[in-house]
């Protein structure tokens, strides 16, 4: 266990190296250099070459990268051009939005697929079966995003229940942040559920053929029992990893949906830096959520071998 | 269940006919011009003049919803293309060369799966101009992990096997051994992700385009549609409803499709 802990994390260390080159490298395909961005094209060569002086640029590129990195880990991800305030005090500002639609959604994705699996698996081939699976067919082919819209358009437009977007602020109450919140959950929770579904039933029905599960059934134990207790539980491992997964795909949707209901997260937050050339906040952002989708899959590693005692080192 | 696998993939197939042949008509024929602005008539509900409505330039959406179908199916294209070539080629090198190179190879691999097409075209679209071009690297670069995967380990698995020793004993070399032997081996594995992958670039290209950071107005987007339909829900609800229906179409075909086909290519998996 301790090995297998140990190589993991190596691998994760490599694999966050290999995160911030790539975020790295992108940047420095720009054409032009970020001094040339600030400044714009008509700037004099002799400003120009004060302000690249002055942010380093004139160095070597893999010095540059070894600095950027050093002060990334320390948290340092520059200043934002737009606000001029440090990127990561921006992206901590932000999290308190995707980080609980992210969160609400996945509850919503376990709540409505994991029994809605069990369901189906316990019912094979039976007109349930059939039914849960036509629902999540449904559900994959449909887009968060439009079904956001259709959302607004009955709860918030016909019905007038909800706002059609914005958000005010935790200060207001969590009831009200969370009703905000709410229908981008609900929106992103049912198509990341549809995929789930599927995993539950199928990881459900391949447990129920194992002889164990036959053992508790022989011994009188009632369905119910059988299926918490022996096929759940053990469906759990293949259910968990795949949950995990769709995790970083929570954190990708989260940022489609902050558009579509304009909440004022780190999808708003980069989309708006595009717009004001604010490369250090798109380039902090993209390190930030790509490196914590690495760390979710690499938790998620762990927690396998946690939960699956046969699972050791390769 | 036979006859259930039938009647599913039987409609996959046809709703990709359709699908398909949409997108070629709307190439020589759609009933209206889809850039063709009319004041008069905005924002009109279903009508018969015009089947689907008109948008807030009184263009025709049914004629626009046709000329979208090409759009998405070539960034789908072109976007699995981008993720299998570059996949196949690091999963063939990191699992016949094998040691520290595969090691590297599956963490650059890890890495990759840290962006969600969302996040590239994100970082692309800050360094280069939002565009087609970008949602289909951006949208191609997420593919690469699964196929990079899925090649790897059917090279793992061949490696060693008979047919490959007895070529390597007659002296084929390693190139011959990977392209010849090895390659046409990991085809189906790699038929069956391509096909289910297509579907995914389709949400995805419709996710840039409505977030600004793919195809760009005024040419006919699913996507793009759904954004400009956003800003008058509740004028002409019926704007926002047909290119989303459009999308959640094409999606439901080809997956149903790409079951059906992994079905029949790996019967391996229930």
């Amino acid at each position: 266990m301790r090995r297998y802990v140990l190589r993991r994390v190596a691998a994760f260390v490599a694999t966050l190296f290999f995160v911030s080159a790539l975020v790295f490298v992108v940047v420095r395909l720009l054409p032009g250099d970020p001094a040339t961005l600030i400044l714009g094209v008509e700037s004099t060569p002799e400003t120009l070459a004060r302000l690249r002086h002055a942010m380093g640029l004139d160095r070597p590129l893999a010095l540059q990268y070894v600095d950027w990195l050093a002060r990334a880990v320390r948290g340092d991800l520059g200043t934002s051009i737009q606000y001029d305030l440090p990127v990561g005090r921006l992206i901590l500002s932000r999290l308190p939005v995707t980080l609980p639609l992210a969160l609400l959604a996945a509850g919503m994705m376990v709540a409505i697929a994991v029994p809605l699996g069990v369901y189906a698996a316990t019912h094979h081939r039976r007109i349930g079966d059939y039914a849960a699976m036509i629902v999540s067919q449904l559900g994959i082919a449909v887009p968060a995003f439009w079904s956001g819209l259709l959302l607004i358009l009955l709860f918030s437009v016909r019905l007038g229940w909800f706002r059609s977007g914005g958000f005010d602020g935790w200060s207001a109450g969590v009831w009200a942040g969370v009703k905000s919140l709410l229908l981008p959950a609900v929106a992103l929770g049912a198509f990341q559920a549809a995929v789930l579904v599927r995993a539950t039933r199928s990881a459900v029905l391949e447990i129920l053929r194992e002889d164990f599960v036959r053992t508790a059934r022989a011994k009188g134990l009632t369905e119910t029992r059988v299926i918490r207790r022996h096929a759940l539980r053990n469906a759990m491992i293949p259910i968990v990893t795949v949950m995990g997964l769709q995790l970083g795909q929570l954190i990708a949707g989260a940022i489609v949906l902050e558009s579509v209901f304009a909440l004022p997260g780190l999808g708003r937050l980069a989309l708006g830096a595009i717009n004001a050339r604010d490369l250090p906040v798109v380039q902090g952002v993209t390190l930030f959520v790509a490196g914590s989708i690495v760390f979710i899959n690499f938790a998620v590693d762990l927690a396998y071998a946690a939960l699956d005692p046969r699972i050791r080192y390769e | 269940m036979r006859y259930r696998r039938h009647v599913s993939f039987a409609l996959g197939v046809a709703i990709t006919i359709v699908l398909a042949g949409t997108a070629a008509l709307s190439l020589v024929y759609t009933p209206r011009d889809p850039l063709a602005m009319a004041g008069a008539s905005r924002l009109e509900a279903p009508s018969r003049a015009h089947p689907f409505g008109t948008d807030h330039y009184g263009r025709d959406v049914l004629s626009r919803v046709m000329a979208g179908a090409p759009t998405s199916i070539a960034v789908g294209v072109i976007a699995v293309g981008i993720g299998a070539l570059a996949g196949i080629v690091l999963g063939l090198v990191s699992g016949w060369i094998g040691g520290w190179l595969d090691e590297g190879a599956m963490r650059l691999v890890d890495a990759v799966q840290g962006f969600p097409a969302i996040l590239s075209a994100l970082l692309f679209s800050a360094v280069f101009a939002p565009g087609i071009g970008i949602s289909m690297v951006a949208i191609g670069i997420a593919f690469v992990p699964a196929f990079a995967r899925v090649t790897r380990g059917a090279v793992l698995e061949l490696r060693d096997r008979e047919f490959v020793v007895a070529a390597r004993a007659l002296g084929a070399r390693d190139r011959r051994l990977v392209l010849r032997h090895i390659l046409p081996n990991t085809m189906a594995p790699l038929i069956v992700q391509a096909t289910t992958s297509f579907p995914v670039a389709i949400l995805a290209e419709a996710a840039l385009a409505y977030l600004g950071l793919g195809t760009q107005p005024p040419h006919p987007s699913w996507g793009l549609m759904l954004k400009e339909a956003q800003n008058f829900l509740g004028m002409n609800p019926w704007f926002a409803v047909f290119p989303g229906a459009a999308i959640a179409l094409a999606v439901l075909g080809l997956n149903l499709l790409g079951d059906g086909l992994r079905d029949l290519l790996d019967p391996t998996t229930v």
